[in-house]
């Protein structure tokens, strides 16, 4: 089995940790993991703001970047709903049938981490070590574009040590929405801001989720807050084993905020 | 007293600034829509088959689309074989002006008015007050709006942004200037409004000899009108005077009697989150003078006024299918926050923002702004029974206006330009791209902000501002997922090449 | 150009994408959606539509009795009463032994009647076409036993008499197939009502603020 880890470009960037994190458990779990140097952006910020144009290049990149690859995995619910839904729509009306033909090869392939776990390799128990409160809150793209289901829930529940708290109005956005976070900004916090409080309420000492994006924006309204809720990804929390976690908290490294 | 109207508004971002900072509206708003959203969700899953019925319904809207030059004729056949005249109108002032002078020719000069979308997106009520005819709204909360000199901001309950208290206020402050007044000691008790406004109203339905109303439903095949409502004010302006004037969006027409077994489904549930609402009228022209039941004339005005220019887009079509549940609005976290007067129009929240840019095209700062408004969370496809793909359209626009392209407006293929005001955007979303696109330079670039990652300011100047304003930046790590990958994975991956 | 000719044609040209070979039936409708929700067997049946139709009539603040033909006048008389209703509107062709045992004045729905003096009436007695039991909706359709649209509107207090079972189906597709398009009808579901106030249901606005229901026995 060829599989490819679509690192994302946010993660590349700003989330390294939880890049590592992904490669960490999927070769425990034995899955050999290659990560194609070529790939970039899914073209997502292009596309939503209504660039199509700037983004079919990208399009382009990455179905040449994931050619042949039996999975493509990545640990962002956004960027899978992104690759699943609007590449094959982008290609379709780039008038390019090599790139209809390659986009249609690659999307149906490429999965969001707890997908993968789950529905690909069948596990739900994959050996973590997190002793820690966390409540979970389940990004859009995933939910609903996606339909992830209980997926990233039944994978926390068989970590050890860790505690699930419910988030109330967990279903409600957080108020990212890519450039709407700065297009609309004062909307956008004023959702994030409901967001932090109802993490803040329930407890928990981390907020999961499947996308970084997300976590950026509601770590950085928590951090403004003075909060001590730390935003943690799901790749982190299911890699994190005996050895792995530290003392000092649920975070990982590059999960800080200034 | 015409009330307010839409023109001039600022651009969504500004006025929903404004809304997030008036702490009454979010709470009245937060309250309301709260309330519907668990309500909605209970009567919905009361029905087992609800995918098939949202799937017949987006496919029986889609069939009427597609060949809707074919059910507007066998319409206007039907209605007219049953005692009714039908009217076209290209636009706003042509609708307007039919039926400035139907009521003319009345020699009347007051109507009563069922609520109505189409009339609210027309401003008919305006363009009757400067023919000195006064309209009378019957709906409660239209009442309100009216009575207030307000603006509706909700498509089923135009005044949503109204608590109790203020609306207490408004009949006890303004019910005077129009009728009967408020009841002595009028409390904020939702029971005694409902009576202020039912006392207040009964002088103006026994005496009205003009009703003006929309449709929910105009079925081809028999010529019938169907309005859905609850307090019965409906019924009051449907059957109490001599003539009646429906103005209705030509995609409001389904084929058939039976196709009305899907949206009496779909729609109550959805929208007042009910088995079926207290009250729906169905009639088909008029009846003969021997038995008459209901109004001797009837009069169908069927309006496009831009649904033809979505029409012609294969994307924005489906905006069309809407059946005005309002399940949209209320589902919506942007809605919630900004509140419906930010939209500019009569059609607030997630619907509002891809209907209005394609029924007034997106020349003007604020039409070119809603489609913006939306963090694309999806939760309004999710809830709409007619399964409106909404974030798809509002990307699409998104297109329309960043980029520009082929568009119908007024029935005239163009060619529009980029919208003002997106060339900053533009540049940024181009060089951003071009980084993308050359791994070699994003590696560059991810490596220069590593290095100076000790010197990044907390709050950052220009666009990024908007960011910051509210929230901390992440730290930027030392090293890059691909400079890890590289320095660990493929020296490794050579050497075992090798 | 008229503005029929300006909008169908516009209409047309909207849909230069659909190909002229396609005709209105060629776009399919999936109809996989239940006729009914009814369950008629296992341990989920809920028993006859009657008694879901009073589950959701009194759901939604109906009053709901049961009667047979003897029992019918006695208990309209007693509705009447209960109401302290002196005038009773009834359309022309209610069968007169409903009212036998009645008290109060009968008032006929005369063409000639107004809207004002509509007003003053107390009750109005009716028949219904059809009642649905899934959305504890009554329908009338103008026949002789329940007159026109505006007898049931303007008095405050509504009786409808719904023979049981021959009138009661369990969904809205049932009540479609048996409900005639041409004649002027309403669809009545619980009293009048409003979600005008902070989206929460009050009763009463300006239809009839009571509304009771008798489910005679045929």
């Amino acid at each position: 089995m060829r599989v490819a880890l679509f690192v994302t470009c946010v993660t590349d960037t700003l989330y390294p940790g939880t890049g590592r994190a992904t490669v960490a458990l999927l070769e425990r779990l034995g899955v050999e993991v290659d990560f194609p140097a070529e790939q970039s952006c899914c073209g997502q910020p292009q596309f939503n703001t209504g660039y199509r144009r700037e983004a079919e290049p990208l399009v382009r990149r990455h179905a040449e970047a994931f050619r042949g690859y039996d999975h493509v995995v990545t640990p962002s619910g956004s960027c899978a709903a992104m690759v699943r839904e609007n590449h094959p729509r982008i290609a379709a009306r780039s008038e390019d049938a090599a790139l209809e033909r390659a986009v249609a090869e690659v999307a149906p392939r490429t999965y969001e981490l707890s997908e993968f776990l789950v529905d690909v390799l069948g596990v739900t128990d994959v050996g973590a070590h997190y002793p820690h409160t966390v409540t979970y809150h389940p990004t859009c793209h995933g939910l609903r574009t996606l339909g992830l289901g209980d997926r990233p829930r039944r994978l926390l529940e068989r970590v050890r040590g860790l505690e699930l708290v419910e988030l109330p109005g967990a279903a409600e956005c957080c108020g990212f929405g890519g450039t709407f976070a700065v297009k609309n900004a004062a909307v956008s916090a004023a959702m994030g801001a409901d967001k932090a409080r109802d993490i803040e309420g329930t407890g928990a000492e981390a907020v999961c989720a499947v996308d970084n994006s997300c976590l950026m924006h509601i770590g950085g309204i928590l951090a403004r807050r003075g909060s001590t809720v730390r935003p943690v990804h799901l790749a982190e929390i299911l890699a994190a084993t005996d050895s792995t976690h530290n003392a000092d908290g649920p975070g990982h490294d590059g999960r800080r905020t200034r | 007293m015409s009330g307010r109207t839409h023109l001039g508004m600022p651009a969504f971002p500004e006025a929903a600034t404004s809304a997030t900072r008036d702490a009454r509206l979010r709470r009245n708003l937060r309250h309301a829509t709260g309330t519907i959203r668990a309500k909605r969700a209970e009567a919905v899953a009361e029905l087992p088959d609800w995918a098939e019925l949202r799937a017949a319904g987006a496919a029986i809207k889609d069939r009427t689309l597609r060949h809707l030059d074919h059910y507007l004729e066998q319409l206007e056949e039907a209605v007219t074989a049953a005692g009714g005249t039908v009217h076209w109108a290209a636009d706003a002032a042509e609708a307007n002006r039919i039926v400035t002078e139907l009521v003319r020719a009345t020699g009347e000069t007051e109507v009563v008015k069922v609520k109505s979308m189409a009339t609210q997106e027309i401003g008919l009520n305006a363009a009757l007050e400067k023919a000195g005819i006064r309209a009378y709204e019957t709906d409660l909360a239209e009442l309100i709006v009216q009575l207030g000199d307000d603006l509706p901001s909700h498509i089923l309950v135009p005044a949503i942004h109204r608590n109790r208290e203020e609306i207490r206020d408004v009949f006890r402050g303004r019910m005077s200037r129009w009728g009967r007044p408020a009841p002595e000691g009028l409390t904020d008790d939702p029971a005694e409004l409902a009576e202020a406004a039912r006392l207040h109203l009964r002088e103006k339905f026994l005496r009205a000899k003009v009703g003006v109303s929309g449709a929910n439903f105009m079925v081809a095949e028999t010529g019938t009108l169907v309005v859905v409502e609850s307090e019965g004010n409906g019924r009051m302006c449907l059957t109490l005077p001599e003539t009646l004037i429906s103005v209705v969006g030509i995609e409001k027409v389904v084929p058939t009697w039976r196709d009305l077994e899907v949206f009496l489904q779909l729609l109550p549930r959805s929208s007042t989150a009910e088995r079926m609402n207290p009250y729906t009228s169905m009639w088909t022209g008029t009846t003969d003078s021997e038995t008459a039941d209901g109004p001797r004339d009837f009069h169908l005005v069927l309006l496009d006024n831009g649904r033809t220019d979505a029409l012609a887009d294969t994307v924005g079509r489906q905006a069309l299918r809407c059946i005005r549940c309002s399940a949209c609005l209320n589902v919506c976290p942007v809605y919630e926050r900004a509140g419906g007067h930010a939209y500019g129009s009569a059609y607030p929240g997630p619907i509002g923002a891809i209907l209005t840019p394609q029924l007034r095209g997106t020349t003007t700062e604020l039409d070119a702004s809603l489609p913006y408004a939306s963090s694309l969370c999806g939760a309004c496809y999710e809830v709409c029974p007619v399964a409106i793909d909404i974030p798809q359209v509002l990307v699409y626009l998104r297109e329309r206006v960043a980029e520009g392209g082929e568009v119908t407006v007024r029935g005239q293929r163009t060619t529009i330009r980029p919208a003002r005001g997106h060339a900053a955007e533009r540049a940024a979303m181009r060089a951003a791209r071009w980084a993308l696109d050359h791994p070699g330079a994003l590696r560059a670039g991810q490596r220069l902000a590593a290095r100076t990652r000790r010197l990044h300011p907390r709050r950052l100047p220009g666009p990024g501002r908007a960011w910051t304003a509210s929230r901390d930046l992440p730290a930027v790590p030392a090293e890059s997922f691909r400079d890890w990958w590289r320095r660990t994975r493929d020296d490794r991956a050579e050497g075992d090449r090798r | 150009m008229s503005s029929r000719e300006t909008v169908l044609g516009r209409v047309r040209r909207a849909l230069a994408d659909v190909p002229r070979t396609e005709g209105p039936d060629d776009v399919p409708v999936p109809r996989r959606y239940e006729h009914t929700h009814m369950p008629t067997e296992g341990p989920g049946a809920t028993g006859a539509p009657v008694d879901l139709l009073a589950e959701n009539l009194i759901d939604y603040r109906a009053v709901v009795h049961r009667a047979d033909a003897d029992g019918l006048p006695t208990l309209l008389c007693r509705l009447l009463a209960e109401r302290g209703s002196t005038e009773v509107l009834v359309p022309p062709g209610l069968p007169p032994w409903w009212l036998a045992a009645a008290d109060p004045v009968r008032i006929h729905d005369r063409a000639a009647s107004t809207p004002d003096e509509l007003d003053t009436v107390d009750s109005v007695v009716t028949g219904c076409a059809v009642a649905i039991a899934e959305t504890g909706t009554i329908v009338l359709d103008g026949s002789p036993d329940q007159g026109r649209r505006r007898i049931t509107l303007i008095p405050d207090h509504h009786v409808c008499v719904v023979r049981v079972p021959g009138q009661v189906v369990a969904s809205v597709p049932e009540a479609l197939e048996r409900l005639d398009p041409s004649r002027p009808l309403t669809w009545i579901s619980g009293p009048s009502a409003t979600s005008d106030i902070e989206l929460s249901r009050v009763e009463g606005v300006h239809g009839p603020r009571t509304l009771e229901v008798v489910l005679l026995t045929e």
